[in-house]
């Protein structure tokens, strides 16, 4: 099968001395990054892609560097939600469920190597998933034109909120703030200015860089200067780890738990709309209704654990397939890594895999990788990463802005971009503050130039005619699940959010009797 | 009431969008539908969210009191004068204020700020100018 000899070259790719260092290095930053309160996944690429840009690190390297920081982070992203129940991001947010009663009876350790385990496991089946599935969709994107771009784009943004989503309107107006920003600048067609009020530094339009750093790192800042008083006091005390290496007889009891959420994650993450978050709710709940006998879930029981943290990883792999065959994101999450793409100046779809394709097999084959070094790092040196907790955000947090501007500064050289910045900092603050989700607004500025592009080629083909956008039962089936994707969460959003939010509220005894 | 705010502001922000659109100047050479068409669409779909605020607002989010968004104002504006002061003092010395501004409003004594300012910068110094050959800001002293 041409699948393996594809995946073979991405290995001879990926297992160059250079490569590897890259991969071990991005684990180990990644998942230190990960563990540091305030910065999760998307935070800590965010900081990271300009660096690697102004390094001048050719496009595979810098993937390779990049995706191991991210897949380090959610490995990393679990320390924080058992040892201290404060969930890193989203999905992270079931582990805490049976992670902290864990840790709590001194089994912190055990807790720590079974979810590092059914990460592996999860992360490990997604990505050969990933390899079979994404060729497969490859085909199908061959087959759209500008006017099913458009369509996808439209339903990438009517979907992104998710089936929790709280205010689909916020979301909307978060999209189309995004695609405001994208929108600055030359437009490419005509020459034109377009909303640049005259000032010579937009002409290139707002790097989606700025807005990414801005947004993500720095509201993070403005965050923590918001409520420091209350985030000191967490970190007095001391955690007892406990013993670090799982039971054989742990391993087999947690497999078939992992298998189920692994599969379930997976789709979850494939399908637009769902993303991680659900995977490992889908996963939880599940695994809760089918093994749970004897109402040990929510007090620490170790496939408590693994369920959420195998459907979380194995999401996040599906989430890939949807971003590197058609080039549109399904989850907040994988925009931030068609950030580090856009970013090599690499433009993920169809053609990726068939003009670049020592990127994609050279990617996938850097995520098997990253995955067994993870399993390695993480068993024996969880120790190291729980020390990275008991850094004060005090001092955590200027480091981080100022890496950001060093980022900044390092792409562009120019004061302006700075400000910029800044700006957007504040910006992320108060969208934040009233609810207003982040990732739409960052997916616009990414994805706006494409959709406008995708528009007017449509229309310029049709010589005006805007029936072709709906010309096509492919776009008609595109159109119909966006209009669903977007609907669908006003009315059955409330009740799918309280069940998840619920673990979390209630006190762990009353949960058992869902 | 916040959410009807943001609404307003929306609406305005929209219906600035659409006149700074509506003055594009058109090229000659320009394609079927020119370069207005999807700013205009994308102010309908940001105007019609932010009527939706106005009407249907969320519960008030918690804001900070005063001091606090004093505070949030002080660190951007920091923030800003670091963005014009670095090609000026250059990198390290920026910083190091910079930084322990910042350390010392989440809760550093003075001291410890100024000790973790100089830290800060000297550790990014070495790491991405010296070990990575980054370009940093160069001051009159040359770092």
């Amino acid at each position: 099968m041409d699948v393996f000899a594809s995946l073979s070259d991405g290995f001879l790719i990926a297992l160059s001395w250079e490569n590897l260092m890259f991969a071990l290095l991005g684990c180990f930053l990644g998942t230190i990054m990960g563990a540091l309160p305030g910065l999760g996944p998307s935070n800590g690429v965010a900081i990271l892609i300009p660096l690697a840009f102004t390094l001048g690190l050719a496009p595979t390297p810098a993937l390779i560097l990049l995706t191991s920081v991210y897949y380090g982070a959610m490995y990393g992203g679990r320390v924080s939600s058992i040892l201290l129940n404060i969930p890193g991001d989203e999905p992270a947010l079931m582990t805490c469920l049976d992670g902290y009663p864990m840790a709590q009876a001194g089994r912190a350790g055990e807790a720590l190597a079974i979810s590092g385990i059914a990460s592996f496991v999860g992360a490990f089946i997604a990505t050969w998933g990933l390899v079979f599935l994404a060729p497969q969709l490859v085909k199908v994107a061959l087959l759209f034109g500008p006017a099913e771009y458009f369509a996808l784009f439209t339903l990438a943004f009517a979907t992104l909120g998710g089936l929790s989503s709280k205010n689909q309107a916020k979301s909307a107006f978060a999209a189309a703030l995004g695609l405001a920003f994208a929108t600055v600048g030359m437009d490419d067609q005509t020459g034109v200015a377009r909303f640049t009020f005259g000032e010579v530094h937009l002409f290139d339009g707002i790097d989606f860089l700025v807005v990414i750093v801005g947004m993500f790192a720095l509201s993070e800042v403005f965050i923590f200067l918001e409520h420091h008083k209350a985030s000191d006091l967490k970190h007095v005390e001391p955690i007892k780890i406990g013993r670090i290496t799982p039971s054989w007889a742990m391993i087999k009891y947690c497999t078939p738990t992992m298998l189920r959420a692994t599969g379930l994650g997976f789709i979850a993450g494939v399908l637009p709309g769902a993303g991680a978050s659900l995977g490992s709710f889908i996963a939880y709940s599940m695994e809760k209704r089918l093994v749970d006998k004897k109402g040990t879930f929510g007090k620490g029981d170790p496939r408590g654990v693994a369920a959420p943290e195998a459907g979380n990883n194995a999401a996040a792999g599906g989430a890939l397939v949807p971003m590197l065959a058609l080039g549109v994101p399904g989850s907040g999450t994988t925009a931030v890594l068609l950030a580090v793409l856009l970013a090599m100046n690499i433009t993920p779809g169809p053609l990726l895999f068939t003009q670049n394709p020592d990127v994609v097999w050279g990617l996938i084959a850097a995520l098997f990788i990253g995955n067994v070094m993870l399993l390695i790092l993480n068993i024996p040196m969880v120790g190291l990463f729980t020390r990275v907790l008991l850094i004060p955000p005090r001092v955590l947090m200027p480091i981080v802005a100022m890496i950001s501007f060093v980022g900044i500064y390092g792409v562009s050289g120019s004061t302006f971009d700075l400000m910029v910045m800044v700006i957007f900092g504040v910006l992320g603050w108060a969208l934040r503050k009233l609810d207003v989700p982040l990732v739409p607004v960052v997916l616009g500025t990414l994805l706006g130039y494409a959709m406008e592009v995708n528009l007017r080629r449509a229309l310029t083909i049709s010589d005006g005619d805007y029936g072709v956008l709906v010309g096509s039962p492919l776009a008609i089936g595109l159109w119909t699940v966006a209009i669903l994707g977007f609907v669908f969460p006003i009315v059955f959003g409330p009740m799918l959010r309280a069940r998840m939010h619920a673990g979390r509220a209630t006190d762990p005894k009353d949960l058992t009797d869902e | 009431m916040s959410d009807r705010i943001f609404g307003a502001i929306g609406l305005a922000i929209a219906l600035i969008y659409v006149w700074q659109a509506s003055t594009i100047e058109e090229s000659f050479m320009s394609d079927v539908i020119g370069p207005k068409l999807f700013p205009y669409l994308i102010a309908t779909v940001m105007g019609l969210a932010s009527l939706f605020f106005m009407l249907r607002p969320d519960e008030e989010p918690v804001w900070p009191g005063f001091g606090k968004l004093f505070e949030i104002i002080m660190a951007a504006v920091v923030m800003l004068f670091y963005a014009q002061l670095l090609p000026v003092l250059g990198f390290v010395i920026s910083t190091i204020f910079a930084t322990a501004y910042l350390s010392w409003r989440l809760g550093s004594t003075p001291i410890m700020s100024l000790v973790s300012g100089v830290l800060t910068a000297f550790g990014i110094y070495t790491v991405f100018r010296l070990i990575l050959g980054l370009s940093l800001a160069r001051g009159p002293l040359g770092f």
